[in-house]
């Protein structure tokens, strides 16, 4: 095992957002926000014991799910990782679905069968989530496949972590994709950490995207807690994509502001690499973009705020006042009709 | 040494639970041969059930070996190292990711030793957190079944932490890969909810002992009925069969421990004597192991039957998440209960 080589945020200076369009940047905001408040929300109710099962947050890594998915067109389609609620909210999964499926109710994204490393919901494009590390890779390329081979212009887009890219199956995927120049694109959100395992410790190469050339792809590294720049970069590789130009591989920089899951404190992490991320939160930093420009005004920022608070308010009282699927549910589902 | 020992008095015995005896036997292996080490996912710290807590400090990184998430990849190199010697013990961190290195088990690792005329072997053992707890349904898988159509493979599924020691000691100096099978539910490790029965915690001597691998044992003696259950299983049953006890009926719960080797003749002897049988286990009903064993005893010994051999198992389905309906699909103790009264009443 090699070492743990602490790595600290390199922030870049970001890009002036007049040339955006103002309902993109607010949608940008609205769903991180979304997201950030989901999450906490969610925490909430664990630590009062009220929501059954596991979870992982998304906390901190708001900007790389929703800049990658609204650079997609609504047919296109994703998979989700163990980490799944923020790249569902990302995609549309609407709150109240998403809530009521991790209380395991039968109104939620997956009738209460999924839980929370489950989620997702195909009518947006979010295939339920695969919890399996590497394994949803090859079946995003397989999705690519069916839109390659039908010609519906469609494009998928696998998220993943740091972590991922040491399964071989992901790997497979990555060949695959190449070689039959797939409308796939391979997104990894490295916050650094696979559960206590520091990426410096189980890759002996600096970037994940360092890999790409390797099967033949082009591959880049971005400051993942810009927006923009995500947004930048997976508009430009979806537009390839959909020429016929292949897969692409996208690593995004982020950081957990917590740890790996619910009861993980995450202790391993150095302090000095804690703190510097810390400081750099996607949402803080977004929203000072947006007040700097002429078209936000702070009382529309809060406006957003607001209407996110009671939608995540709304959606648990959706979710607590909705039935348990009935016993007979758990036999449904097992073959297709 | 003494082998299959049982402590009669338990007055001022040790208690420890599953994890805790796992970790002694673990870390005796550890130093009786320096072939042995382990390898897995963040087990650093400890993996997720804690088995390997503790570890690092007594053995150093290159005998307590933390991998990338490569399960395909650990497994092949854990085979490798097994044919040149080594003693590879993998520690998962939930069984059910074995099934990305599939083809490591069951095209390699249980076919190089037969394929190759017997010129290598492959001592590797697999710790295997198994069963549903609560995380729908690609954490919830019951692994063990999987593995009984694989000829080449060994089996244990302790459920106490005595058996779970001198099992797990004979996995490591067996000569074949053994999956070792542990519900989630029977660890008992810090912040991980523990199965209550009279045996979830338990006696462990400070001597050293071995259990052989495929020796069953008799949890509960019984005159009316013989029930063989494993794993969590056990637990509900044995709950149920005291209870039943104070009602006038007398089960006989019989762990078989492992499923490769199966110990039958200890089902047989039982069934002899009860002339009624009942299996409960918590896989899929449909190729589950108490399948083999139904149709094993109904062609050795069903002149002794008086009453079905009857079988408890989740029914064909995925386990779901919604905690309702998980506890519906899983057999609880009130159906291994009716199951129990219905087979009296024939
Ligand atoms: C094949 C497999 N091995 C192990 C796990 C347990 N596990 C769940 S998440 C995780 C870490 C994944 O790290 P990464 O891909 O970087 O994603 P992150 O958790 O950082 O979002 C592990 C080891 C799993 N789900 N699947």
């Amino acid at each position: 095992m090699r070492a743990l080589t602490i790595r600290l945020p390199q922030v870049p200076d970001f890009a002036p957002l007049d040339a955006y369009d103002h309902d993109l940047l607010r949608e940008i905001y609205r769903r991180m926000v979304l997201i950030r408040q989901f999450e906490l929300k969610v925490n909430e109710l664990f630590l009062q014991g009220v929501m059954p099962g596991t979870i992982h947050l998304s906390l901190g890594q708001e900007a790389s799910a929703v800049g990658a998915c609204l650079a997609l067109e609504a047919g296109d389609v994703i998979t989700l990782t163990h980490r799944g609620h923020g790249q569902a909210l990302a995609k549309g999964v609407s709150a109240d679905s998403l809530m009521a499926e991790l209380f395991g109710k039968v109104t939620g994204c997956c009738r209460g069968k999924g839980g929370s490393l489950h989620v997702g919901d195909m009518s947006v494009g979010a295939l339920p989530a695969i919890a399996i590390v590497g394994a949803s890779s090859p079946i995003a390329a397989g999705m690519a496949f069916a839109f390659k081979r039908g010609e519906t212009g469609q494009v998928a887009l696998n998220f993943f972590g740091e972590g991922t890219a040491n399964k071989g199956d992901w790997h497979e995927a990555l060949n695959l994709a190449a070689i039959w120049k797939l409308p796939v694109i391979f997104l990894c959100e490295n916050n650094l950490y696979g559960v206590s395992t520091h990426v410096t410790e189980v890759m002996a190469i600096d970037y994940v995207a360092e890999r790409a050339s390797a099967y033949g792809m082009p591959g880049s590294t971005i400051y993942g807690n810009d927006p923009i720049a995500v947004h930048e970069a997976v508009k430009s590789a979806a537009d390839q994509a959909r020429a016929g130009g292949g897969p692409a591989l996208i690593e995004c920089l982020t950081y957990r502001r917590g740890g790996h899951k619910r009861d993980d404190p995450g202790a391993y992490r150095p302090q000095e690499e804690v703190q510097a991320w810390l400081r750099t939160d996607p949402i803080p930093a977004y929203r000072e973009r947006l007040l700097a420009d002429s078209r936000f005004s702070l009382s529309a920022i809060e406006a957003i705020d607001a209407a996110v608070a009671s939608t995540i308010d709304a959606s648990v009282e959706f979710a607590l006042a909705s039935a348990a699927p009935t016993t007979e549910s758990a036999w449904e589902h097992v073959y297709a009709d | 040494m003494p082998t299959d020992r049982k402590q009669s008095v338990q007055s001022t015995s040790r208690q420890l639970t599953v994890v805790q005896a796992l970790r002694e036997a673990v870390r005796e292996e550890m130093r009786r041969d320096e072939q042995v080490f382990v390898l897995g996912e963040d087990i650093r710290i400890g993996g997720s059930f804690l088995f390997t807590l503790g570890l690092l400090d007594e053995f150093g990184s290159e005998r307590v070996l933390n991998t990338p998430i490569s399960e395909a990849g650990f497994v092949g190199l854990a085979i490798g190292a097994a044919i040149q010697g080594m003693r590879p013990i993998i520690d998962f961190q939930y069984g059910d990711f074995i099934f990305t290195a599939f083809d490591q088990i069951m095209q390699q690792c249980a076919k190089l030793q037969y394929m190759s005329g017997g010129q290598v072997s492959i001592p590797l053992v697999f710790q295997l957190p198994t069963g549903a707890s609560g995380r729908g349904a690609q954490h919830a898988n019951s692994v063990e079944t999987v593995f009984c159509g694989i000829p080449g493979l060994k089996i244990a599924t302790p459920a106490t932490p005595y058996d779970a020691k001198g099992l797990f000691k004979s996995a490591v100096r067996d000569n074949n890969p053994v999956m070792f099978c542990v519900h989630k539910h029977l660890y008992g490790s810090k912040g991980r909810q523990l199965a209550e029965s009279s045996i979830s915690r338990g006696h462990v001597p400070d001597e050293e002992y071995l259990i052989p691998l495929g020796r069953g044992d008799i949890k509960k003696r019984g005159q009316d009925i013989t029930l063989v259950a494993n794993g969590l299983m056990l637990h509900r049953s044995l709950n149920v069969a005291e209870a039943l006890e104070n009602e006038g009926v007398s089960v006989e719960v019989v762990d078989p421990r492992c499923l490769a080797p199966f110990d039958t003749d200890l089902v047989i002897n039982s069934v002899v004597k009860t002339s009624r049988l009942l299996i409960v286990e918590e896989g899929s009903e449909r190729g589950g192991w108490g399948a083999q064993l139904a149709a094993d005893i109904a062609g050795q010994a069903i002149g002794f039957l008086d009453a079905p051999i009857r079988r408890v198992a989740t029914p064909n389905v995925p386990i779901p998440f919604s905690p309702v309906l998980e506890s519906a699909v899983i057999p609880d103790e009130a159906r291994i209960r009716s199951v129990i009264l219905e087979l009296m009443d024939h």
